[in-house]
C-alpha cells in the first residue's frame, strides 16, 4: 500500500492547470449544474450546486435541509426513553450505534453504570452496526465508480448481520434496544454461535471486496489522488472517523476516549493511511470492517454473566446537569450534549453528527475537480442524509 | 439462395431486407435476455426476471409493450425535430450495419466488395445521433453526456479501424465473405484442418478491437456518456417510452453487430472445420454457427461491463490516444512485415 | 479573574486534565470567567463573550486543534411546558413549574444571560476535550471563529438560523436547514412546537402509573430478573 507518487500528483495538478489556461484563453462561460436533490449518488436528498467550467468544478456548494426533522426541538418534549426512538433514525444504517452515546450521557448524569454484561453486549451490537454500515459503503463505493456488481454482494452479506441484530433486538434498522441502565433484553440462545459464523462470512466478504475493487486498476486510477485532504485541514473542519484516519491522524474515540464500553478489554488496532485521498478512505474502512469482525469474535468469547439492567426507577428522572459523550460511530464521531433540569425529559440535546462536519469540507475539497471526481469524493466521504440533516 | 430460387432482383432484395429488419429486434431480444437479464443477475447473486414466461423469456416483449403504450412527452424547451430524429439516426446506423454481415456463403443482404470499409463508416454515424440527443434535450446532464460521447466515440474509432487493418492486410481483401474464406482456406504452418482463424495471428488486433468496441458501445468501463450514477442516463435522460426503446434496441443491436464483426474477422465467421466453403448446407448451418460465435464474443463484452468500474473521461482519452493507437499501429507494421516475409 | 472550582469529591485526581486546565487558565488570563473539572470528563470553561475569538485561538494554540461542534443553549423555560397531559404532569404544583436552579457548586449550568454559546474541541495530543461556553449578550452578536476553525462555518450558520445569534465577520450567514422564507428561530424556547399544540401527544401512555393490583407482581418480577443469569449460549 503505497502513497501516491509525487509525479502522479504533479501530473494531475498540471493537467488541471493546463485546462484552466485553455479555458482562460477561450473565455468559455460557466455552467451551473445541480447534483441532486434527487440523484443516485447523493445517498438521499442532498443537493450540491456546482458551477462548472467545462467538466471542472469551479465552486461546489452543498445545500441541505431537505430532510431536516427538527430532532433537537423534538427531543425537548419527550422523555428519555422516548428520545431513543427518534435518535435511532439519525444514522439509519448504523442502527444501534446511534442510541449508545445518548444513553451513556443520561447514565452519566444519573451516575448509574450499566452492569458489565450489558456493556459487553452493547459493544457487540455497536460493532455489528459498524459492520453493517461499512459493508454497505464497501459495495456502494463501487456503484459510484461504476462497478455494478459489488453492491449486490454487499447487500446480500449485510443481511446476515442485520439478521443477527434482529434476533436480539427485534428490529433490523431501528432496534430501540438501549435503555438507561442497561439493555431491554438479553441475548437469545444460540446467538453467539450464529454470530461467530456470520463474522466468518463477513471476513470472506471483505476479501471479495478487496479482490473486486481494491485491486482493480480502474478503481485505483479513479480514486488515487482524488480529493486529498491534508491532516491539518481535516482537524480544522472536524472530520471524524475513517475520513480522519485516512489522512494519517491516529485518533479513534474507542481507544482514546472510551466512555465505558468494552473496547479496552479486547485486543485490536486502529488503521490509518497516510495519503488522505479517496482510495485511502476506502482502504481504511475496509480494514476497519475486518477489525470489527475480530473485535466481535473476541467479545463473544468473554461475555460476563450477570444482570442485564442496573437498578433504575421505573420512571426515570435524570438529575440536573450537563454531559457530553461522543463515541466512534461507523460514520465518525457522534456525540450528544445533554442538558438536564431534573425532570422526565432533557432540557436541551445538541446532537453532534459526523456527517455534518464531514460534508462541510465539500466546498474546500471540490475546487477544480472533474465532475466524475465529485461523485467519487462524495462516495468516499460517506455520509447519510439523516446524519447531516437530523 | 440464388441457386435454389431465381427471383427478380427487387423481390430478392425485399426478402433480404425483411429478414434483416426482423433479425434486429430478435437479436436484441436474445442478447438482452441472456446477458442483461439473466447473466448479470446470476453474477450479482440474484435471479433476474423469472415470472413472465418460462424463466422470464417474455420479459422483453412485456417491456416493449410497456414502452409502446407510454405517453409521448418531450421537454418543453427541447428542439423537437432534432429530439425526435436522434434515436432514429442511431437506429439507422445499426440497421445499415446489418447489411454486410454474412451468415452463410450466400446468406448476406449485400456482398459489398468494400464490406469492412462500409461497416466502419456506417458505425460512426451513431455519434451524430448521440450528439443530437444530448444537445436537443435541453438538459445539462444530457449535454454533458452528449459531449462526452462525442469525444469518446471519435477517439475510439481510430483504434477500431486500425485494428481491423491488420486483418485486412492478412486477408488481402476488404470483402467480409472474402475474409471468412481466407480464414477457412488458410493454413497454420501447413496444418489446414481448422483453417487459420485470425485470432491466432492477430491476437493483439483482437484485443484492441474488443476494447474499442466496448467503447463504441458506451459500455462500462467506457460508459461515461451514460454514467448512471453521475449523469443518471446521460444523453438519453429525457427519452421515455418508444424513443427510449429505440435507443435501447440500437445499443443491443449494435452490440450484436460488433460481436458479429468480431467473429467474422477473427473467429472464422460462418465456417466450421469439416466443410467446404462452397457447401450449400452452410447456408443453413451458418446462421447457427454465427450465433454461437456471436454469443461467445458478446459474453465477454457483457462480462466486462458488469465487473469493471468506469474510467474518467480524461483517463479514457489518454488510454485511447496514448495506448491503443500506438499499439494498433505497431500491429499493422508487424502484420505488414510478416505478410511480406512469409 | 479566574474562579477555579475544586475537583469533585472523588479521590481519583485527573492529572492530565488538571495540568491542562491550569495551562489554559494561564493562557486565557482574564478572558476566563468560570471553569469546572470532573475527572475523566471534558474540561469546562466559561469565557467572556467579547473575547470569544481570542479564546478559540488560544485553545487552538494550546493543542485543542480538533473542532467538535458549536451550538447554543436557550436557558428559558418553554412557556407552553412540555405539552404532557398526564396525571403526572397535572399533579405538578406551582413550585415544580419553576425552573430548577442548577447548583453551580457541583455542576455547571447556565450563565447570566438567556443564551449561551457552546463549543467543544478536542486535543488529540492529550486526548482530552474542552467545552467552551459563553454568555451571549443582549445584542446577540458574537465574533465568528471561522478563521480559527474553518469547520465552524456551517455550525455558525445553523446556530444563527436556530437561535438568532449573529456572527460578526461571517460572510454567508444564510440559512442552512430552513427554507429561505422561514421566519423565526425554531430552537428558541418561545418558538412553539405547533404539532404538539394542534394534537395531544399520544406518547403519554408511556408514563402512566401501573394499576395497583399489578404493581406488586411486576415489582417482584423485576427484582427476580436482577438475580438471574441471563440467557444466551
Amino acid at each position: 500500500m503505497t502513497a501516491t507518487s509525487d509525479r502522479e500528483q504533479m501530473a494531475y495538478v498540471s493537467a488541471q492547470a493546463a485546462d484552466a489556461r485553455v479555458n482562460v484563453e477561450l473565455d468559455t462561460g460557466d455552467m451551473t449544474l445541480n447534483i441532486g436533490p434527487q440523484h443516485p449518488a447523493t445517498h438521499g436528498t442532498l443537493r450540491i450546486a456546482c458551477q462548472l467550467d467545462g467538466e471542472q468544478v469551479v465552486v461546489a456548494e452543498p445545500i441541505m435541509g431537505y430532510m431536516h426533522r427538527g430532532y433537537e426541538k423534538l427531543c425537548e418534549v419527550r422523555t428519555y426513553p422516548q428520545c431513543t426512538t427518534l435518535i435511532n433514525r439519525i444514522d439509519w444504517l448504523g442502527s444501534f450505534a446511534n442510541e449508545v452515546p445518548f444513553i451513556l450521557a443520561a447514565e452519566r448524569l444519573m451516575e448509574v453504570e450499566a452492569p458489565p454484561r450489558a456493556q459487553w453486549i452493547r459493544t457487540i451490537l455497536f460493532e455489528l452496526s459498524r459492520i453493517a454500515n461499512l459493508a454497505l459503503f464497501l459495495g456502494d463505493m463501487g456503484v459510484q465508480i461504476g462497478a455494478l456488481t459489488p453492491v449486490f454482494f454487499a447487500f446480500r452479506d449485510r443481511e446476515r448481520v442485520l439478521n443477527q441484530i434482529e434476533e436480539v433486538t427485534g428490529g433490523r434498522f431501528h432496534p430501540n434496544f438501549d435503555r438507561i441502565g442497561g439493555l431491554k433484553d438479553d441475548i437469545p440462545k444460540g446467538w453467539i454461535e450464529e454470530t461467530r459464523s456470520v463474522m466468518e462470512k463477513m471476513r470472506t466478504f471483505c476479501d471479495e471486496m478487496e479482490d473486486l475493487l481494491v485491486g482493480n486498476e480502474i478503481f485505483q486510477a479513479r480514486c488515487r489522488g482524488v480529493g486529498v485532504i491534508p491532516p491539518e485541514v481535516a482537524l480544522g473542519y472536524g472530520l471524524s472517523g475513517a475520513n480522519l484516519r485516512a489522512s494519517g491522524v491516529d485518533w479513534d474515540l474507542r481507544r482514546d476516549a472510551n466512555p465505558g464500553l468494552a473496547w479496552d478489554q479486547v485486543d485490536w488496532r486502529v488503521w490509518t493511511h497516510p495519503d488522505g485521498d479517496s482510495f485511502a478512505r476506502y482502504w481504511v474502512r475496509l480494514q476497519e470492517t475486518r477489525e470489527a469482525t475480530r473485535i466481535v469474535d473476541q467479545l463473544l468469547d468473554g461475555i460476563p454473566s450477570g444482570p442485564i439492567m442496573a437498578k433504575v426507577p421505573r420512571i426515570i428522572k435524570v438529575p440536573a446537569g450537563e454531559a457530553y459523550i461522543s463515541t466512534e460511530n461507523p460514520l465518525g464521531e457522534m456525540g450528544y450534549y445533554v442538558v438536564s433540569k431534573g425532570d422526565l425529559g432533557p432540557f436541551r440535546v445538541k446532537i453532534r453528527t459526523p456527517s455534518f462536519n464531514n460534508i462541510s469540507i465539500v466546498p474546500w475539497v471540490m475546487k477544480g475537480v472533474y465532475v466524475p471526481d465529485v461523485i467519487t469524493i462524495l462516495g468516499s466521504l460517506y455520509f447519510i442524509l439523516g446524519d447531516i440533516d437530523r | 439462395m440464388t441457386t435454389l430460387l431465381a427471383l427478380p432482383y427487387w423481390q430478392e432484395t425485399g426478402i433480404k431486407l425483411g429478414l434483416a429488419l426482423a433479425v434486429i429486434p430478435t437479436t436484441s431480444l436474445i442478447l438482452v435476455y441472456l446477458f442483461l437479464f439473466k447473466m448479470m443477475a446470476f453474477m450479482q447473486s440474484r435471479l433476474g426476471p423469472n415470472d413472465t414466461g418460462p424463466y422470464g423469456t417474455l420479459q422483453l416483449i412485456a417491456e416493449a409493450i410497456k414502452f409502446l403504450q407510454k405517453e409521448d412527452i418531450h421537454p418543453a424547451q427541447a428542439d423537437r425535430r432534432v429530439f425526435r430524429m436522434a434515436p432514429v439516426v442511431v437506429l439507422a446506423s445499426t440497421f445499415l450495419l446489418y447489411v454486410v454481415l454474412p451468415a452463410g456463403p450466400d446468406a448476406i443482404v449485400q456482398n459489398l466488395d468494400t464490406g469492412v470499409f462500409y461497416a466502419m463508416a456506417v458505425s460512426s454515424l451513431s455519434v451524430l445521433g448521440i450528439l443530437m440527443a444530448g444537445w436537443a434535450s435541453a438538459n445539462k446532464y444530457a449535454l454533458l453526456g452528449g459531449l462526452r460521447a462525442a469525444g469518446q466515440l471519435i477517439a475510439y474509432e481510430l483504434p477500431l479501424i486500425l485494428a481491423v487493418m491488420g486483418v485486412v492486410i492478412q486477408a488481402e481483401t476488404l470483402n467480409l465473405q472474402g475474409i471468412v474464406i481466407a480464414q477457412a482456406t488458410g493454413e497454420i504452418f501447413g496444418f489446414g484442418a481448422i483453417g487459420n482463424p485470425f485470432i491466432l495471428t492477430q491476437f493483439l488486433a483482437f484485443l484492441i478491437f474488443m476494447i474499442a468496441a466496448q467503447a463504441e458501445l458506451t459500455q462500462t468501463p467506457f460508459d461515461m456518456p451514460v454514467a448512471e450514477t453521475e449523469l443518471v442516463g446521460g444523453f438519453h435522460i429525457e427519452y421515455t417510452g418508444f424513443r427510449f426503446l429505440l435507443f435501447f434496441m440500437a445499443e443491443f443491436g449494435t452490440a450484436f453487430a460488433f460481436a458479429a464483426l468480431a467473429s467474422v474477422m477473427f473467429l472464422g465467421g460462418w465456417w466450421i472445420p469439416g466443410f467446404d466453403v462452397d457447401d450449400n448446407i452452410l447456408n443453413v448451418l451458418g446462421p447457427g454457427v454465427m450465433l454461437g460465435k456471436i454469443l461467445l464474443v458478446a459474453f465477454f463484452i457483457f462480462w466486462v461491463r458488469f465487473t469493471y468500474p468506469r474510467l474518467r473521461e480524461d483517463q479514457l482519452q489518454k488510454f485511447a490516444w496514448k495506448v491503443l493507437i500506438p499499439l494498433s499501429l505497431a500491429n499493422i507494421v508487424l502484420t505488414g512485415i510478416f505478410k511480406v516475409v512469409f | 479573574m479566574t474562579d477555579e472550582e475544586a475537583v469533585e469529591e472523588t479521590p481519583a485526581v485527573d492529572d492530565t486534565r488538571e495540568q491542562l486546565l491550569n495551562e489554559l487558565s494561564q493562557n486565557l488570563g482574564d478572558i476566563l470567567v468560570e471553569s469546572h473539572l470532573r475527572p475523566h470528563e471534558d474540561v469546562w470553561l466559561r469565557v467572556r463573550i467579547d473575547a470569544w475569538q481570542d479564546a478559540a485561538m488560544i485553545s487552538k494554540n494550546s493543542g485543542f486543534e480538533y473542532f467538535g461542534f458549536l451550538s447554543a443553549i436557550d436557558w428559558h423555560i418553554a412557556p407552553e411546558g412540555r405539552y404532557e397531559d398526564t396525571e403526572f404532569d397535572a399533579g405538578l404544583t406551582e413550585e415544580d413549574e419553576e425552573p430548577v436552579e442548577i447548583d453551580s457548586s457541583t455542576g455547571y449550568g447556565g450563565g447570566d444571560t438567556r443564551f449561551q454559546l457552546l463549543m467543544q474541541l478536542y486535543s488529540l495530543r492529550d486526548q482530552v476535550g474542552v467545552i467552551l461556553k459563553s454568555d451571549v449578550g443582549d445584542d446577540m452578536t458574537v465574533d465568528t471563529i471561522r478563521d480559527v476553525f474553518p469547520g465552524a462555518d456551517w455550525h455558525e450558520r445553523e446556530t444563527h438560523e436556530m437561535f438568532g445569534i449573529s456572527f460578526r465577520g461571517h460572510p454567508t450567514l444564510h440559512p442552512l436547514y430552513l427554507p429561505t422564507e422561514f421566519e423565526g428561530h425554531p430552537l428558541r424556547k418561545d418558538f412553539p412546537l405547533l404539532a404538539r399544540q394542534v394534537k395531544p401527544w399520544p406518547g403519554v401512555v408511556d408514563i402512566e402509573e401501573i394499576p395497583e393490583h399489578l404493581e406488586a407482581q411486576l415489582e417482584a418480577e423485576v427484582m427476580a430478573a436482577f438475580e438471574v443469569n441471563g440467557g444466551g449460549a
